[in-house]
């Protein structure tokens, strides 16, 4: 193991509730541990430095999506961020693109949300079924392909790189153009192209993609977003002809 | 004074309380979920082994039914549980992840022809049937007698939450994210809502309900390793104990789950053994066959649990800088069923261990996992102390898992609970109970009590450390009450955790009222040391060895004198919490307490089992239809909502 070294973390702080508050960086030296993920820092930051300092980890494993922020300029899950894959020096901001909370901690939630509702996001099937009948079979390899893009875990990484939502407060993101993507494939999802076109065939949804591929660079997941961005032009350019 | 109103407050929004409002809202009723992070991200989403309904569709799963489910769910608990909800349970499972496939999961499903798996450490070909291909398939997990454990790779609580999450917004029912029930209002008789604070704003309001409930999860974090999210502190535990009425229900019954990472404490899915994985020791040998010879790796968490923490004892742990542990070896699995299957398990593997599980050994050990306690409720799920208060999913004690859950029964009861207390939620609410009466006067009471208790800690000089005080109560409980526990560690344990919550009440906070962590752990600390309290006060009375509580002082299990439920109350002024005990009735047990079939055979018998065993084997030697003898041991159909009592289908069992 290497000698350990003394960490200076560069941490965004401000309140945007607090009139009194002016937008800053405020630094941290922190000794490295063996093992040790940006959660270990900054809840060590919280504990023995700064008791007010905001972020948001929850699951710290993974999962759950919450702890997405820019690590050294780059969107990533802090959670499972181990500092000894990083230079002594540690920038952590916000994550762009999402109303501020307080420090590191943004509504992601509530963007997700308003995601969800606009691309009505989730599967449109026509009735109910009988709960005491045999559930109606699908090919196994088709539940496992929509399994896989139903793993995003909303944590809003691709639209902190995405260049189009930086220019278009309204763009979806390659989270919101996944998960219709993802109902496309599903067919207990009635819904046809036609459909989908009235919610993403313009500039806001799929056109206002410019293929930088920034999400498919930062998503956690590594979902093939790429692919399931270009997939989804062809249905749609096809629709609007 | 900010006042809200619906009709049901769901505070929670994990899998239980998102599944329980989408019943209600469909039985025309208009409910609010308060949840403390966006619901998507709720603990819920860690899941990952699977559900397990008895759908019998696999190779390994034929023969399966709802007798076998609710068996192997008894004897899991240790016969601790109420066996009307474990039959419920296992009637209603079945339906509930049929309605999941038919919301969008996507389960794994049934491949028709050969396969090759690991049973045993050995490689077999299974055959699958033609007519069960593209159904849902199954997994092998502990404690089970037939493979049953549905899923969807290793990220099936992630599917399930999402799914449910998305029809709660299709179903246009607000989530308030990032809001907290510091208190539930109430006059001594009757649930009227809850005291709310904006963790953002850090505004108070009551928010005014005919019916409340708790689906908030369970307590882990009071433990310093745990496996849980951070959020699963028992603040829904804390918030009915604080009503002074409501009781909570088995809290010393504290899982331990076999395989957490060390020192991350993160779990890997016990899909990981189902799939055929094994643990091995210091020297590589795999020990849990010299322990258990029937279920090996299989038995259930409690005993593996135990058994490993007894290897390690007889000096057979891995050493590491982070203490000893064992390892976890799926290598034989091989890289594609790993890839496939166990994604997550890989992702963690990778992310916080820098190893590859198809080519390394992986570090476990036993780390604090599922809370069995909590808020007791009847098979409807209200709290029979205080009306208008229900709860459900792992927040509750209604009680499904007794003194050990099986794996897979956790994200079951979430949306088996949900479906069914949500029913009664919606029937209370039609009822003639159901309308909500209540002065502004007594809510506005309630909000100012929490105002001052909130502005006072910013006005305390702040002699002690919350953080430090913390640390203590998670060491105290690790230490004392943990796996193995004995009388003169938890009288300790009982005296200092009573000693921190008196110094708990000098805390002070610097910042301000709104978006303020330091303020957050200064008002909920007192309330997890109470909750820590009644965990360790129940474990030190129990004077006996039953599922996760283990008592090296008494390790029979003790049927004689235990057979029953631990209810904690914390009457207003008092220092403790004061106990009570809920017999269980064995005279009406369709399953009669024995031997488990796993773990130490160690059993102080109930005088009225062997009566009861021998009416049980009279009515099994008569050799009737299962569900009529069924009905005759325990009828319990009754007991459920109309829209679920409908027997289930299976391709050997055509509907009648």
């Amino acid at each position: 193991m290497t000698a350990s070294r003394t960490l200076t973390f560069h941490v965004f702080r401000h309140n945007p509730r607090d009139p009194d508050s002016v937008p800053g960086v405020r630094d941290y030296q922190v000794e490295e541990a063996p093992g040790m993920t940006l959660f270990i820092a900054l809840t060590r930051i919280r504990e023995e430095f700064d008791p007010g300092l905001s972020f948001d980890f929850v699951c710290r494993a993974g999962v759950c999506g919450s702890c997405a922020m820019l690590i050294n300029g780059r969107p990533g899950l802090a959670c499972r961020s181990l500092t000894g894959e990083l230079p002594a020096d540690i920038s952590l901001f916000p994550l762009p693109g999402f109303e501020l909370i307080a420090d590191l901690s943004v509504n992601t939630g509530k963007w997700m949300r308003a995601m969800s509702e606009r691309l009505q996001a989730w599967v449109h099937a026509a009735g109910e079924v009988n709960l005491n009948e045999i559930e109606i079979a699908m090919d196994p390899e088709l539940a496992e392909s929509i399994y896989e893009l139903d793993r995003c875990i909303e944590c809003g990484c691709c639209v902190a790189a995405c260049g189009s939502a930086q220019m278009r407060p309204d763009f979806v993101g390659a989270v919101g153009l996944n998960k219709l993507a993802r109902f496309r494939l599903d067919p207990r999802d009635d819904r046809s192209d036609a459909e989908y076109y009235q919610l993403i065939g313009d500039d806001s949804g799929i056109f206002g993609c410019m293929s930088l591929l920034g999400c498919q660079d930062v998503c956690p997941k590594e979902l093939s977003l790429q692919t399931q961005i270009a997939f989804m032009r062809r249905a749609m350019a096809r629709q609007g002809l | 004074m900010k006042i809200l109103h619906s009709d049901v407050l769901v505070i929670g929004g994990g899998l239980a309380g998102q599944r329980l409002a989408l019943a209600v809202k469909r039985r025309g009723l208009e409910p609010s979920i308060l949840s403390l992070v966006p619901a998507k991200r709720s603990h819920s989403v860690a899941a990952q082994g699977g559900m397990q309904a008895s759908l019998a569709n696999c190779f390994k799963g034929e023969g399966d039914n709802e007798d076998v489910h609710f068996e192997d769910t008894v004897r899991g608990s240790d016969w601790g549980c109420d066996q009307r909800v474990a039959r419920m349970f296992a009637h209603v499972a079945p339906k509930a992840i049929r309605e999941l496939a038919a919301w969008g999961v996507a389960w794994n499903r049934v491949r028709a022809g050969e396969h090759e798996v690991v049973i045993n450490g050995e490689r077999v070909t299974l055959t699958e049937r033609e007519a069960a291909h593209g159904l849902i398939t199954a997994r092998d997990f502990g404690g089970t007698r037939k493979w049953r454990t549905c899923y969807t790779s290793d990220g099936t609580g992630h599917a399930m939450l999402y799914t449910l999450s998305d029809r709660v917004i299709a179903e246009s029912i607000p989530v308030l994210e990032r809001q907290e029930a510091l208190a539930l209002i109430h006059d001594g008789q009757r649930c009227h809502g809850a005291v709310v604070r904006d963790l953002m704003s850090g505004e108070l309001s009551a928010h005014l309900a005919r019916a409340t409930v708790i689906a908030s999860g369970g307590y882990g974090r009071l433990y310093g390793i745990s496996t849980n999210a951070l959020i699963n502190e028992g603040m829904g535990a804390a918030l009915a104990l604080e009503t002074g009425v409501a009781r909570l229900g088995n809290m010393e019954a504290v899982q331990f789950h076999p395989t957490a990472i060390v020192p991350a404490g993160i779990l890997v899915t016990e899909g990981c053994r189902g799939d055929g994985g094994v643990l091995r020791d210091a020297d590589g040998h795999r020990f849990m066959p010299d322990y258990e010879p029937e279920k090996k790796d299989l038995a259930s968490r409690d005993v593996v649990s135990r058994r490993m923490a007894e290897h390690m004892r007889a000096g057979k742990g891995a050493r590491s800088s982070y203490g000893e542990h064992l390892w976890l070896d799926i290598t034989q699995l091989g890289a594609a069923h790993i890839d496939r299957n166990l994604r997550e398990v890989k992702d963690i593997c990778r992310y916080f261990l820098g190893i590859d599980p198809a080519k390394d050994f992986i570090p476990v050990r036993p780390t604090q996992h599922y809370s069995m306690g909590g808020v007791r409720t009847d098979h409807r799920g209200e709290s029979p102390w205080l009306s208008g208060l229900f709860s459900c999913g792992e927040a509750a004690c209604w009680d499904l898992h007794g003194f050990n859950r099986l794996g897979g029964n956790s994200v079951a009861e979430t949306v088996v609970a949900g479906m069914l207390v949500g029913e009664y939620v919606a029937d209370f609410c039609q009822s003639a109970h159901g309308d909500l009466e209540i002065s502004t006067a007594l809510a506005r009471d309630f909000v100012l009590r929490e105002q001052r208790h909130l502005e006072q800690l910013l006005t305390r000089p702040g002699g002690e450390n919350a953080v430090s005080l913390r640390r203590r109560m998670e060491q105290i409980m690790t230490d004392k009450v943990g796996l193995f526990r004995n009388g003169p560690d938890l009288e300790s344990a009982v005296a200092e955790l009573a000693g921190l919550l008196a110094r708990s009440e000098e805390i002070g906070v610097r910042g301000g009222l709104d978006a303020n962590p330091e303020l957050v752990l200064a008002y909920r600390l007192p309330r997890m040391l109470k909750v820590a309290l009644t965990v360790a006060m129940g474990a030190l009375n129990r004077a006996e060895s039953r599922g996760a509580h283990f008592r090296e002082d008494a390790p029979a299990r003790n049927d004689r004198d235990w057979l029953n439920r631990t209810l904690a109350c914390w009457y207003e002024g008092e220092a403790l919490p004061t106990l009570e005990y809920e017999e269980l009735e064995v005279s009406r047990m369709e399953l009669p307490p024995g031997f488990r079939g796993y773990g130490a055979k160690n059993l102080i018998e109930h005088p009225d089992a062997a009566s009861r065993q021998a009416e049980v084997d009279e009515m099994h030697a008569a050799k009737l239809d299962r569900h009529a003898a069924q009905s005759y041991l325990m009828s319990f159909k009754q007991f459920l909502p109309l829209k679920y009592r409908g027997r289930n289908e299976r391709l050997d069992e055509p509907l009648p």
